[in-house]
């Protein structure tokens, strides 16, 4: 019995692991050059995931649903890019990715949390 | 998404027929996604509504020929505002609810009327599990719904922790409840009151630090007061009264004493004294007439006048001001990386440190073990918040930036207001800096037999047909005494030394030593006089009529009044002044005494600026340059912070790091105490949060309870509430700073 249980608190650690770190969503959000409408409720960005080529300048409109105010702002990482966002009505933001690879873009307390992943 | 349907109001530009209207509704129709669009040509304004980015119609109107403009304003505002309320109201209500349950519990626990886990009292427990589920479904529905969208984007939050907290307590709970055997006797302890406590406390933390961040951004909301709400505006022939956001481009507006100046523009009819100190500092009401650009937000105190609107809109100065705060406010500078890098892998490490503890009580803990294993689990999840870490740089940035705009001082990032608190030597330009850039009459020493009043008729006479800067300050002294100049003839200027004229058939000369030398005019009992004059930092120019000396005119750039006290404060805060200019050795070194700068570079060509500004850093200096950021520019982007002084209204304030929207040095000693003051408070948040998760989580794992410490799961939750709501509070704390004024010598 003993032995059970801790055999499954490490394997929920190895999951802890692998799924927050290793493995990554596989939604991904191709920018096609129409824009990108994304959610903003309940503590996600939806899309969270959206693959855009370097250079090429991607539109995203956000649509805040949550009042709260972590969600007021969203921050580009690296970009020098951040825009507030009013509630229940959509706020363009157009981005252009310097160069290929990853870039987060965050709520002021990073709990909503997305990626622009640059090819 | 239907939500993306909406719609949006323009200002057009350069419509003047039936024929335009189409003309511009055709190409507003011919944008993808625009499903409605209707122009008013009275109005000179275009409705649309649709799937649509405003830009788009923008540019869309734009290559039509037309001018658009997408109107916005207050009312933005008022909704954020009229949505944070409701949000408030809400969560006192989650609150309230939660609480108004928990507590109750709670107390029957502690009098020790907990009724058994069997008979009736099972009962009892099956109907509070029910009703503390509804009241969870009200009161922490958004942490689970939060959790679970999280999990499957593979990201962990605050509401991973709380849902798992207080979730598991709620399971656990009712696990007992409906098969008490299950567990051993002693473990057999209801958390449904827990839950409920932790949920209530997590929604009022949350209600504070609203309230607490309203007042953070009140910066922001004064510059926005500075809008005015109405415009008087002309539209065929007729005055009316409308919502600022319909002004249209080019449209003509009338201004009464009295009324605030709604937009930019330009005076096409009328004159007044405006007062711009709310934007710009500068206490005195500047005369402006015909022709003059008036910026939108200042105070109209005398006259009435006609402008046209030039700018309107989110293209106003103060417009984008708010937008250059509202940015800078968000970004963060290098400080808050390690706290980002830290939040980035915080709530999965929890979540691991947490399952060890439960391993740990399960292997080495006293019984009843199920009881001390969930208890403490439970108390790391929810003493564990990542907002206090994330929130700690944002809300300090946030309040710093905001405070320095107050003080004129518009900080471009967050990386600037950083650097800014680590410069070790200022370097000051000279003219238009450290002096007004304005030279300026400021004596007039007539020789025997000549008067001040007629010595100033002679050289503004003479001086009224030249073009040199100095030539200007004379004409502007004699206008100034209401001399007027008289008509010269044969007027020819000697270069590099002055001019000469013919004047009522005398011959006058005006000009340096080197003038007077060529035309063997006697100067010698003037020498010193001269020189003393040249020793203050002035310019002296010599007047002659008819082969002698009728007197000397000297001209200087006057030094702000303000410089050497803020020169002095500079260094009080530890810093080196240095001061670079293109004038000649002996008036740099005199307006350097009169300041007390400690260095000086003077005669230094434009494109030389730079390669000090480099020389002073390759001997490891931080360089902060104060210029007037046009010729200045080189330099500005060379030095590790760039201030662009007296450019508040200019285009300018997006190539400086720190634009100082009055004209005075006092702005950047403002700008550098505000940085430090800023670093620092960001410093005690993040040291606050590191040393609030260092101990809360081992505290709340059970490392202390040898020494019988540990947490109870209810103070955790209220801890993590409080955790952000001290971090906006300590950041409010800045709110209150002031740049100390006064200088001990
Ligand atoms: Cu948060």
């Amino acid at each position: 019995m003993s032995l059970l249980v801790n055999l499954a608190g490490l394997v929920v650690i190895g999951l802890i692991v692998w799924w927050f770190w290793l493995s990554s969503p596989r939604a991904r959000t191709v920018a096609t050059g129409a824009p990108i409408d994304i959610l903003v409720d309940d503590g996600v960005y939806t899309p969270g995931v959206i693959e855009a080529k370097a250079g090429e300048p991607i539109e995203l409109r956000f649509l805040r649903k949550d009042a709260s105010p972590c969600a007021e702002q969203v921050i580009f990482e690296g970009l020098d890019i951040s825009a507030e966002l009013p509630v229940d009505r959509q706020k363009t933001v157009t981005v252009t990715p310097p160069a290929p690879g990853e870039y987060a873009f965050t709520c002021q307390m990073k709990m909503y949390r997305g990626k622009l992943v640059v090819r | 998404m239907a939500d993306s349907e909406h719609s949006y109001r323009f200002s057009i530009g350069g419509m003047s027929c039936a024929g335009c209207v189409a003309a511009v509704e055709n190409a507003i129709r011919a944008v993808p996604g625009v499903r409605e669009a209707t122009v008013n040509l009275g109005e000179r304004t275009a409705s649309v509504s649709g799937e649509v980015a405003p830009e788009a119609v923008v540019a869309a109107v734009g290559q039509a020929g037309y001018e658009a403009a997408e109107l916005r304003g207050i009312a933005d505002e008022a909704g954020k505002e009229a949505a944070e309320m409701a949000h408030y109201r809400r969560l006192l209500w989650k609150f309230g609810v939660a609480a108004a349950v928990g507590f109750p519990l709670m107390g029957i626990d502690w009098l020790g009327l907990m009724p058994p886990l069997a008979g009736w009292g099972q009962a009892f427990w099956i109907v509070t599990g029910l009703v503390t589920a509804g009241v969870m479904w009200f009161s922490g529905r958004q942490f689970f719904v939060g959790a679970w969208k999280a999990f499957r984007n593979h990201n962990a939050n605050m509401d991973t922790l709380i849902a798992l907290g207080t979730g598991s307590a709620w399971a656990y709970s009712w696990l007992i409840s409906l098969w008490p055997t299950l567990v051993p006797a002693l473990a057999r302890h209801v958390y449904f009151e827990a839950a409920l406590i932790i949920i209530a406390l997590i929604n009022l933390g949350a209600a504070l630090e609203m309230r607490a961040r309203g007042k953070t951004s009140e910066a922001i909301k004064r510059l926005i007061g500075l809008q005015p709400r109405t415009a008087r505006i002309i539209r065929n022939g007729k005055e009316m009264d409308v919502p600022i956001e319909e002004v249209g481009l080019d449209e003509t507006v009338r201004v009464r004493p009295g009324e605030k100046i709604p937009v930019d523009g330009v005076i096409i009819d009328g004159h007044s004294n405006i007062d711009e100190s709310m934007l710009t500092g500068e206490p005195l009401p500047v005369a402006r007439g015909k022709g003059d650009e008036v910026i939108g937000g200042t105070l109209n105190k005398s006259g009435s006048f006609l402008m046209q609107a030039k700018r309107i809109g989110a293209d106003t100065a103060l417009a984008r001001i708010i937008e250059l705060v509202r940015s800078a406010q968000s970004s963060k500078p290098a400080i808050g990386r390690l706290a980002d890098r830290i939040s980035a892998v915080f709530v999965p490490s929890v979540l691991i440190i947490a399952t060890l503890t439960l391993l740990a009580w399960f292997n080495f803990g006293p019984e009843p073990r199920v009881s001390y294993m969930l208890a403490a689990t439970m108390t790391v999840l929810l003493i564990a918040c990542p907002c206090a870490l994330g929130l700690a740089t944002p809300i300090s940035i946030m309040v710093g930036v905001g405070k320095a705009a107050e003080f004129g001082a518009l900080i471009r990032n967050g990386e600037a207001l950083q650097r800014a608190r680590s410069l070790t030597t200022v370097v000051l330009d000279k003219t238009g800096t450290v002096t007004e850039g304005r030279p300026r009459v400021v004596e007039l020493l007539p020789a025997e037999g000549h008067d001040e009043a007629g010595l100033l008729r002679l050289a503004a006479s003479i001086e009224a047909a030249s073009e040199h800067p100095l030539a200007e300050a004379v004409v502007a002294a004699a206008r100034e005494r209401d001399i007027a100049p008289e008509t010269v003839e044969g007027f020819e200027a000697v270069s590099g030394k002055g001019v000469r004229a013919r004047l009522a058939g005398a011959e006058v000369l005006f000009g340096n030593r080197r003038l007077m030398a060529e035309s063997d005019i006697a100067v010698d009992d003037w020498e010193g006089r001269a020189k003393a004059l040249a020793d203050a930092g002035q310019t002296p120019m010599y007047l002659a009529v008819d082969g002698a000396l009728a007197g000397v005119v000297s001209v200087a750039d006057p030094i702000k009044a303000d410089s050497a006290e803020a020169i002095a404060r500079m260094h009080a805060l530890g810093l080196k002044v240095v001061m670079l200019t293109g004038d000649n050795a002996a008036t740099a070194e005199a307006v350097a005494r009169q300041v007390g700068v400690d260095e000086v570079f003077a005669e230094v060509l434009p494109e030389q600026k730079e390669e000090k500004v480099g020389a002073l850093q390759a001997r490891g200096e931080v360089v902060g340059m104060v210029g007037d950021g046009i010729n200045d520019a080189p330099a500005l982007a060379r030095a590790d912070v760039g201030f662009a002084i007296g450019t508040g209204t200019d285009v300018a304030i997006e190539s400086a790091d720190i634009t100082l929207m009055r004209g005075s040095l006092h702005g950047v000693v403002e700008a550098i105490a505000i940085s430090r003051a800023t670093v620092r408070n960001i410093k005690q948040n993040l040291f606050g949060a590191f040393i609030y998760n260092g101990i809360g989580i081992p505290l709340a794992a059970g490392v202390f309870y040898p020494l019988g410490i540990l947490l109870n799961p209810m103070i955790a939750g209220a801890a993590m509430a409080m955790s952000s709501v001290t971090v906006v509070t300590n950041a409010n704390r800045l709110r209150f700073y002031k740049p100390k004024r006064e200088v001990r010598a």
